[in-house]
């Protein structure tokens, strides 16, 4: 059976231009329907974030106990070196943490002082952008979650993100956990891991642990599109700076000096 | 009929024999009938899906269903097909009733000769306690 070739192209485009309506259509009427979280479908969207009161944490010095908590919760082992180091918060001099911002370091002393770093939950997460396999995602609440079922361990969103706020696991972690909370999984050798912005607490409505530890009560934290939350009041009160503005990836810890 | 059918039919015949050789091995010994006897250390009478659905289905249930919704959408209670609703967890709800992995998961596992990665990560509370 010959079929002309005019009649072949026009059923063919007028069957493409059927099925592009279609699937259109579909991803029209989903809509904004939102199943992450809990939340309703028409509530503003949560964007968690939190706020480090310098002032305050500085003059706490040498003190570990956010560090501690959440190390501790998590499951985070103690391989006591650099290189195998793993790490969801921790500190680093205040002139490394804010490169740009010399006026915050008028003197050797305060350029030295600690400041605790941990995973920026940015906005434009360049970790996500970098991932192969989709392993590590921006949720819709702000939070940018690893998947260690799917980390391949390449390591590309460690060299990805400007803040060094992610570590790998060399080694089987297991046996360097001095206590383990039964509660969390721990890693396995050759995934990617970092903070989690305590996103298994926030599902029980609880604050994260490094907040609840804090003795300062230096760590301000919660949804930044509610204007009633800790961490909205504490930036509208104080001048809150993020970490290397200039990269656009719209860092959510933010540092109140 | 086959060229140097006296060469190809006994080398054919040795063929399959080697081939299913551990079939006939474990049918003449009758180990292969010793099914693993699963240990129950839990007074419940009911896992949460029917018994039928858990051998056949549980890694699906495990991997496709509660892996995803739990890290992927972040909601945490399955409701099973009663209606009871039940936290997805591996470590708390698979391991609340059946505490004692290595009679009981291992068991299969080892049958079968599987080694699923889950315990890489996820915690047996009796091995870190």
């Amino acid at each position: 059976m010959a079929v002309p070739r005019r009649t072949f192209l026009k059923g063919g485009l007028s069957a493409a231009a059927g099925l592009w309506a279609n699937l259109s259509f579909q991803s029209c009427s989903r809509g904004r329907s939102r199943d992450a979280s809990g939340t309703e479908a028409d509530a503003v969207p949560k964007r968690w974030a939190m706020a480090v009161d310098l002032e305050a944490c500085t003059a706490a010095q040498g003190c570990r106990e956010c560090i501690a908590a959440c190390h501790q919760i998590h499951n985070v082992p103690d391989f006591g070196n650099d290189k195998d180091e793993i790490k969801w918060i921790w500190t680093a001099p205040t002139n490394k943490v804010f490169p740009e911002n010399e006026r915050l370091f008028p003197d050797e002393m305060a350029a030295a002082s600690p400041v605790p770093v941990l995973c920026n939950h940015c906005d434009k997460p360049p970790c996500v952008k970098f991932c192969p396999t989709g392993a590590t995602w921006k949720r819709d609440d702000g939070i940018v979650m690893v998947d260690f079922h799917r980390c391949i361990g390449c390591r590309y969103c460690m060299a990805g993100c400007p803040y060094g706020s992610r570590s790998f696991n060399w080694k089987d972690p297991r046996p360097r956990i001095a206590r383990v909370n039964v509660e969390f999984p721990t890693r396995t050798k050759g995934v990617v891991e970092k903070c989690n912005f305590c996103e298994e607490r926030i599902g029980q409505n609880l604050s994260p642990a490094c907040v609840i530890a804090c003795p300062e009560n230096a760590l301000a934290w919660g949804d930044l599109n509610n204007p009633a939350s800790a961490v909205s009041r504490a930036i509208s009160a104080r001048t809150a700076i993020e970490r290397q503005p200039e990269l656009g990836t719209g860092p959510h810890v933010f540092y109140l000096i | 009929m086959v060229y140097d059918a006296r060469k190809i039919l006994p080398g054919l015949v040795l063929f399959v024999l080697v081939l299913a050789w551990p079939a006939i091995y474990t049918a003449a010994l009758g180990t292969g009938r010793d099914r693993p006897v699963l240990e129950m250390v839990t007074a419940e009478k009911q896992c949460l899906e029917s018994t039928d659905f858990m051998r056949r289905q549980h890694m699906t249930l495990l991997k496709n269903d509660w892996r995803e919704t739990v890290v992927r959408k972040g909601a945490r209670d399955y409701a099973a097909a009663d209606g009871k609703v039940y936290p997805m967890s591996l470590t708390k709800t698979c391991l609340g009733c059946h505490p004692n992995k290595a009679n009981f998961c291992d068991r299969c596992h080892n049958y079968v000769a599987v080694k699923p990665a889950c315990w890489n990560c996820h915690i047996v509370p009796e091995e870190v306690r």
